[in-house]
């Protein structure tokens, strides 16, 4: 395990009566593409402004490497972040922008000059440098905040939703970009999101965050196969959640069971062989086209819906579209599902592998 | 019941037929929202202007004090040419420099702890408290700061303990009247332009490493410079015409609003008073010509 660039201990953040952060530990490795993800109001963002120091913790200690940094000032911590609305100064050029954080460091003018045009080159915008930001579109300026947090070399940057207000191809875009820079820069990132793709795509680790507390820490890999929780389960990703009665019918089990719509076969009968298989029967009620995958919806005879989704091999979904009202059999493989433990107890690694 | 129905559909169809007619022609929608502010602006405001500008350039018959019809210069070559009209005329530009630059350092920490640092309902009370001397009349304040500077006044009890005196009715008094009675139109502007600015800017600043100097000094007050600009363009504007404060609390000081009161009253000459009043038209101008060039107009 190679170094740790941020530590939280004990990190609590109360508005009045609201728990915004309560009570986080939490490491974060050098180099590390760190993503924090959760539904809005989960904390995620206060964690990261406690990060950055706009805000004080009500308890807790916040270390940058080794450095205890929980009482100073947002100037006097390493870190530069990139905000949400990007910030950008409006009364300055595109590179006076980029330039500010070393002309607070009375960094000499010729040397911060050059390395403000390399941090505009890293971020593919070398000859916008004598732009007004009001002349920049919203990828842009996201382009420029980069740039300005990334040339002052911090030892950890924070991105705060910095794709939000981009459009659906240039957030893709911008996803794999940011990946790059992080690789070439080896700065650690930790970006703060909402979306479970960006999170899934960027991270090497994820965090998911629910009322203050990390609901699970791990790859993305792990948190999409793996889920701890019923709320990951249903965050990340769709899941076809068996509770109580249902998953006693459904999977002989007590307990509370998670299994991925496209892990889950449609089938007109079913198969002969069917060791280490679920079956169930039931009817399709609704046939969803949604480009790359048509997502159906069978009604299950045992009582809830079950959510299929398979890829559009074929050109037509008109296969897809007849099984509407019809008579089906769904199964999925007994491995493909995830125990998020019985309702009663917490969950526990040796239940996952009962 | 079934009347009045009756008397309510037909009055929606008259209302749709009227508003659809003006829907249906967008050259006279625009005729009709224009004719009378342009009427006003036109005839009254610039009317009113123009004739002043022409009369400057009659005379008057010294001898029966008629006005003469005759096209001249000389009233603008007294002007420029005699002593005491220039003096007066740089005095009152520097009054209302001086005027303005008390009321934007006295503006700066008040807008900016209303925009900035104030919760939502002290924000909303300090907007009325500034505003709430704009409710009192100019002639009740004036007097008021004449009681102020008064030789057995509230600035004499101050700094008598001191050895000081008040500085009496004079230049100080009237500067100090006029900062009073224009700050309002100062902190509006500068609150608004302030207000505008996201937090976000100024955590960015901190972010980069900028101290709360560095940050005033490259942030914020670039940020409030539109706001200045527009107050300036009030308190220098309304300084420049002025000519009660200086009477009340000014002593024996005179503005070039009093030599065209003087002129027009008294002296009965309103060729001369017209060609007086038309000097702050021409600063005006020229400091708005200049106010555009900064570019702190278009951000308004």
């Amino acid at each position: 395990m190679t170094a740790t660039a941020i530590s939280l201990r004990g990190l609590s953040k109360h508005f009045g009566q609201v728990r915004a952060v309560d009570e986080l530990d939490l490491d974060i490795a050098d180099g590390e593409f760190f993503s924090m993800l959760g539904p809005s109001g989960s904390g995620k963002t206060t964690v990261l402004r406690l990060i950055a120091g706009f805000e004080e913790p009500t308890a807790g200690t916040i270390l940058l490497g080794e450095d205890d940094v929980t009482r100073r000032p947002p100037f006097s911590r390493d870190v530069n972040t990139v905000f949400q609305d990007y910030a950008i100064f409006p009364h300055m050029s595109v590179v006076e922008n980029v330039e500010y954080g070393l002309r607070v460091k009375k960094v000499g003018k010729a040397d911060r000059r050059r390395r403000a045009e390399e941090a505009l080159e890293t971020v593919r915008l070398a000859s916008y440098g004598a732009r007004r930001p009001h002349q920049l579109s919203g990828g842009q300026r996201q382009r420029v905040a980069l740039a300005r947090a990334l040339v002052n070399r911090p030892k950890v940057l924070l991105l705060d939703e910095p794709l939000g207000a981009l459009d659906l191809k240039l957030r893709r875009e911008m996803q794999i970009e940011l990946k790059e820079i992080q690789r070439d820069v080896g700065i650690t990132f930790v970006f703060v999101t909402h979306d479970q793709e960006e999170a899934l795509t960027m991270s090497d680790r994820v965090a998911v965050f629910n009322e203050g507390r990390i609901e699970q820490l791990a790859t993305p890999v792990e948190l999409y196969e793996q889920p701890a929780s019923a709320f990951v389960a249903g965050f990340v990703g769709t899941s076809n959640l068996f509770r109580g009665e249902d998953a006693r019918r459904l999977v002989g089990e007590d307990g509370t069971f998670a299994v991925r719509p496209e892990k889950v076969r449609l089938a007109t009968s079913a198969p002969a062989d069917t060791t280490g298989l679920c079956v169930a029967h039931g009817v399709v009620r609704e046939v969803v086209y949604l480009g790359a995958t048509t997502s159906s919806v069978v009604e299950l005879d045992d009582g809830p819906t079950v959510t299929v989704s398979h890829p559009n091999t074929d050109t037509s979904i008109d296969a897809a579209a007849e099984r509407r009202d019809q008579r089906v059999v769904v199964t999925w493989r007994r491995d493909h599902l995830v125990s998020l433990g019985s309702p009663t107890q917490a969950t526990s690694p040796e239940e996952e592998t009962a | 019941m079934h009347q009045l129905r009756r008397l309510d559909d037909g009055l929606d169809r008259g209302e749709g037929l009227t508003l659809s007619i003006i829907d249906r022609r967008p050259g006279l929608r625009v005729g009709l929202l224009l004719t009378p502010p342009m009427l006003w602006l036109g005839a009254a405001y610039l009317g009113a202007l123009g004739a002043l500008l022409i009369t400057s350039l009659w005379t008057q018959n010294d001898f029966t004090g008629n006005i003469e019809r005759v096209w001249t210069l000389e009233n603008f070559k007294t002007l420029f040419t005699v002593e005491v009209y220039r003096t007066i005329t740089v005095r009152t530009i520097g009054l209302a420099a001086l005027v303005t630059a008390v009321d934007a350092l006295l503006a700066f920490p008040i807008a900016l702890y209303m925009a900035k640092i104030a919760s939502p309902r002290a924000q909303r009370l300090l907007v009325i408290a500034v505003l709430m001397p704009l409710w009192a009349s100019y002639l009740v304040k004036a007097y008021a700061w004449r009681g102020m500077f008064s030789a057995d006044g509230p600035i004499e009890w101050v700094l008598q303990p001191f050895g000081l005196n008040t500085p009496g009715y004079g230049m100080v008094a009237t500067t100090v009247t006029l900062a009073y009675l224009w700050l309002p139109y100062m902190i509006l502007p500068v609150y608004a332009a302030l207000e505008r600015v996201p937090d976000s800017l100024f955590e960015a600043s901190a972010d980069l490493g900028a101290g709360s100097v560095h940050t005033l000094r490259r942030v914020v007050l670039p940020m409030a410079f539109p706001g200045f600009v527009a107050g300036s363009i009030f308190t220098f504007s309304l300084t420049m015409g002025d000519y009660i404060a200086v009477k009340i609390v000014g002593g024996t000081t005179q503005l070039l609003g009093n030599v065209v009161y003087d002129n027009q009253g008294a002296a009965n000459n309103l060729p001369f008073a017209a060609a007086v009043a038309t000097v702050p038209i021409v600063v005006m101008l020229g400091y708005l010509a200049a106010a555009r060039r900064t570019g702190a107009l278009e951000s308004l």
